[in-house]
């Protein structure tokens, strides 16, 4: 999986999430860019990601996450280890 | 050989359709310049397909942006949800299985863990948001009580039951002071500790758990609660699928947001099931349905029903299922294409068939298309459609149901005839919250229904054909043994109903004590078989401008008896015995809903002079009784009915 699909599945995800077809997924965007981005719609986020990429996050691996790059790189290296 | 396709993930609710055009049909709903109506169905369109939690989210925010006036045709819920496991991420859920039943349910979450407090505190948000129904929901960890893994079974009984009761002193609490319905979910399963010898060791948790469950269970029949049976739920599924263990340790969920569809449907079909809205018939396809293979080629020797073939035992175990639906209550008929009488051939003359043509109260089979036959059966049993489930093995022939007739349930029907079973049990069309003597009688009464109105429909003279019918109503206060019935009648009868105000058994048993009210409910007889209870009436004595009346508060009567004259039979007994407590006039109102249309002009066609309108459409209607407890003198003739008054 490419970095780009990744990416643009963390957009996929994030629309779907917050009902916004304007959101994009970029390394910088962070859950103080989008409003409705509380600590239940990180839940969200997080299922929804491990039910697209295939994948199983620890709850501390999500809590020290700051951005969408941190959590594109946490993919990432979670698709390697697979 | 077929194979099914198997959900992408347990908790998906695989017999729903997949939404054609999520997107597309998600617009319509949003597009404010579309008419109402069109974006309500828009809208139940998809809350009638398949949707992950994801979209569950999306057409909840689109619900809460239709106007009143596209709502309005909903019939409104207020829900209070107390529990002791973080639950605001399901409140999208049940609005939308609400939705899916007709249901606009207003969801407040009390605070978290503070259903205990919640509860005694008079002044409590729960009370000021004066709830229909209140869903009790302490996690599993508050319900277990805390006991060492010694303990001897007389100490886990005795922990239990203490549990239990103050529980049911909170659901007592609920009831007096709201007079709400009251659902107590059953805690998940725990994991076990022992594994198969768990149940033998009375301290470990699995033993407590099912120990709990069950005197949960029986205390809730005792006290009219209904268990939101999670465990049993859950164990079709797999616990595994509801919890997801690091939400529990991040959040407090006890149910993963991606079972949260399935979590909110299942408290959707008990508030379905508490406003009528559970499903009451069931109508089957023939071939390839009830049996293996196509009648009018195989012929009855030539296809699967029975032992022998692992196919025909999986359609007669379907058979099985589909008796014991009607032993419950649930109404049958039959929608096939084939030619009537190489249709009937089976339960004619087939050895190994389960069900038999007596088993159906209607049966429509020809050339002609299904939602035609639907809707004729739908008549003949004198049920809504939206009372029907279609059953059918042919993909085109659900397609076009759903497209014709959107109020039909139509399930996805598995492709393996082995799974229709789970199928249909799954999906939960029935789900009911009492099980009544007349459920029992149910089918029968049904079909004795649809002969007398196929006799009805070809006598000319309805009067001769009333007079055949010996039909005797017995009257009598709403008594102990008739309140769940009655209870059953108030919340789920939509078209003959004046008021349509819904009231919990509580009440309704207040209602019977209280010495200023005045309750009816009629019992229908006739030489083709007991209809059961049939009409409820309500009323209030009071002296209005210095005349003492019977204002009828409730007056509902089932459909299955329409036409047969039992309303102006119930009026006389009403009126004689408003009479006899000292009323001068009976006061009606009719208050209309989108379902009611039918009783509109009930009180005028039975002599009552208009007296005027209240809030919300409500009309006002007054028919003095001049003096004697006699009958009212509106009807030419008397109804064909021996009434039988037991005050």
């Amino acid at each position: 999986m490419t970095e780009q699909q990744i990416y643009d599945g963390i957009t996929e995800i994030l629309r779907e999430v917050f009902d916004d077809d304007r959101l994009v997924a970029t390394p910088e965007l962070s859950a103080r860019d989008v409003p409705e981005w509380d600590s239940f719609n990180q839940i969200n986020v997080v299922v929804a990601s491990e039910l697209k990429f295939g994948v199983q996050f620890r709850s501390a691996e999500i809590e020290a996450l700051n951005c969408v790059g941190d959590f594109a790189a946490l993919i990432r290296s979670k698709l390697d280890a697979n | 050989m077929t194979t099914d396709n198997h959900p992408a993930h347990p908790a998906e609710l695989y017999w729903l359709p997949p939404a054609a055009d999520f997107d597309q049909t998600l617009a319509r709903a949003r597009d404010d310049g579309a008419a109402p109506a069109e974006r309500l169905a828009a809208l139940r369109e998809l809350a009638g397909s398949r949707l992950d939690f994801m979209r569950t989210a999306k057409v909840e925010r689109a619900l809460r942006g239709l106007p009143g006036d596209a709502t309005a045709a909903l019939q409104p819920v207020r829900l209070a949800l107390l529990a002791g496991h973080t639950v605001d991420h399901l409140v999208p859920a049940i609005r939308v299985a609400g939705l899916r039943r007709g249901l606009l349910v207003d969801c407040r979450v009390g605070p978290y863990g503070q259903w205990r407090q919640q509860i005694l505190d008079p002044g409590s948000e729960l009370y000021r948001s004066e709830p229909d129904v209140v869903l009790l929901a302490p996690s599993a960890d508050e319900l277990l009580p805390p006991l060492p893994l010694s303990a001897a079974r007389s100490e886990a009984e005795e922990a239990v039951s203490r549990t239990v009761k103050e529980l049911a002193g909170f659901w007592r609490i609920l009831r007096e002071r709201l007079r709400a319905a009251v659902m107590q979910q059953a805690p998940l399963p725990p994991t076990p500790l022992f594994g198969h010898h768990e149940r033998l060791v009375p301290g470990a948790p699995g033993a407590l758990a099912a120990r709990l469950e069950g005197a949960l269970a029986d205390a809730a029949a005792e006290e009219g609660v209904h268990l939101l049976d999670l465990a049993a739920a859950a164990a079709r599924i797999g616990s595994g699928a509801v919890s997801d263990p690091r939400l529990w340790h991040h959040a407090k969920q006890e149910i993963s947001p991606v079972a949260g569809p399935w979590a909110g449907e299942q408290v959707g079909r008990i508030l379905g099931a508490l406003r009528g809205r559970s499903r009451k018939a069931l109508v089957l396809d023939l071939d390839d349905t009830l049996w293996g293979g196509i009648i009018g080629e195989d012929g009855v020797d030539g296809i699967a029903i029975g032992q022998g073939s692992a196919e025909g035992e999986a359609f007669l175990a379907f058979q099985r299922h589909v008796r014991r639906l009607a032993e419950r209550g649930v109404v049958l008929a039959v929608s096939s294409k084939n030619d009537p009488t190489i249709a009937l051939g089976p339960f004619e003359r087939h050895p190994d068939m389960l069900l038999r043509r007596s088993d159906f109260a209607a049966f429509e089979a020809g050339w002609g298309d299904k939602p035609a036959a639907v809707r004729r059966i739908a008549e003949e049993l004198g049920l809504g459609l939206d009372a029907l489930v279609f059953f059918d093995d042919n993909p085109a022939e659900r397609a076009l149901m759903r497209r014709t007739l959107p109020e039909v349930a139509v399930p996805e029907v598995p492709p393996a005839p082995e799974r229709y079973v789970q199928c249909l049990a799954d999906a939960g069309y029935f789900e009911a919250v009492s099980f009544t003597a007349d459920d029992a009688q149910r089918a029968a009464q049904y079909s004795a229904s649809a002969e007398r109105r196929r006799a009805q429909a070809g006598a000319t003279d309805l009067e001769g054909f009333l007079r055949d019918l010996a039909m005797v109503l017995e009257v009598r206060k709403v008594e102990p043994v008739s309140l769940a019935r009655v209870t059953q009648l108030i919340n789920k009868t939509n078209q003959f109903n004046l008021t349509t105000r819904r009231y919990g058994e509580a009440e309704v048993a207040a209602f019977a004590q209280d010495p200023s009210v005045l309750t009816f409910c009629g019992r229908l007889t006739d030489r083709l078989g007991d209809n059961g209870i049939v009409s409820v009436v309500i009323g209030r004595l009071v002296e209005e401008g210095g005349e003492r009346v019977l204002d009828l508060d409730t007056w509902l009567m089932s459909c299955r008896v329409l036409g047969r004259r039992v309303e102006q039979a119930m009026l006389g007994t009403i009126a004689a015995a408003a009479a006899r407590a000292g009323a001068d006039a009976l006061v009606g109102r009719y208050r209309p809903t989108p379902r009611n249309g039918l009783v509109r002009e009930l009180y005028p066609s039975l002599g009552f002079a208009p007296a005027g309108e209240g809030e919300d459409g409500e009309t006002l209607w007054r028919l003095p009784l001049a003096g004697a407890a006699s009958e009212p003198a509106a009807n030419d003739t008397l109804p064909p009915i021996e009434v039988r008054f037991h005050d």
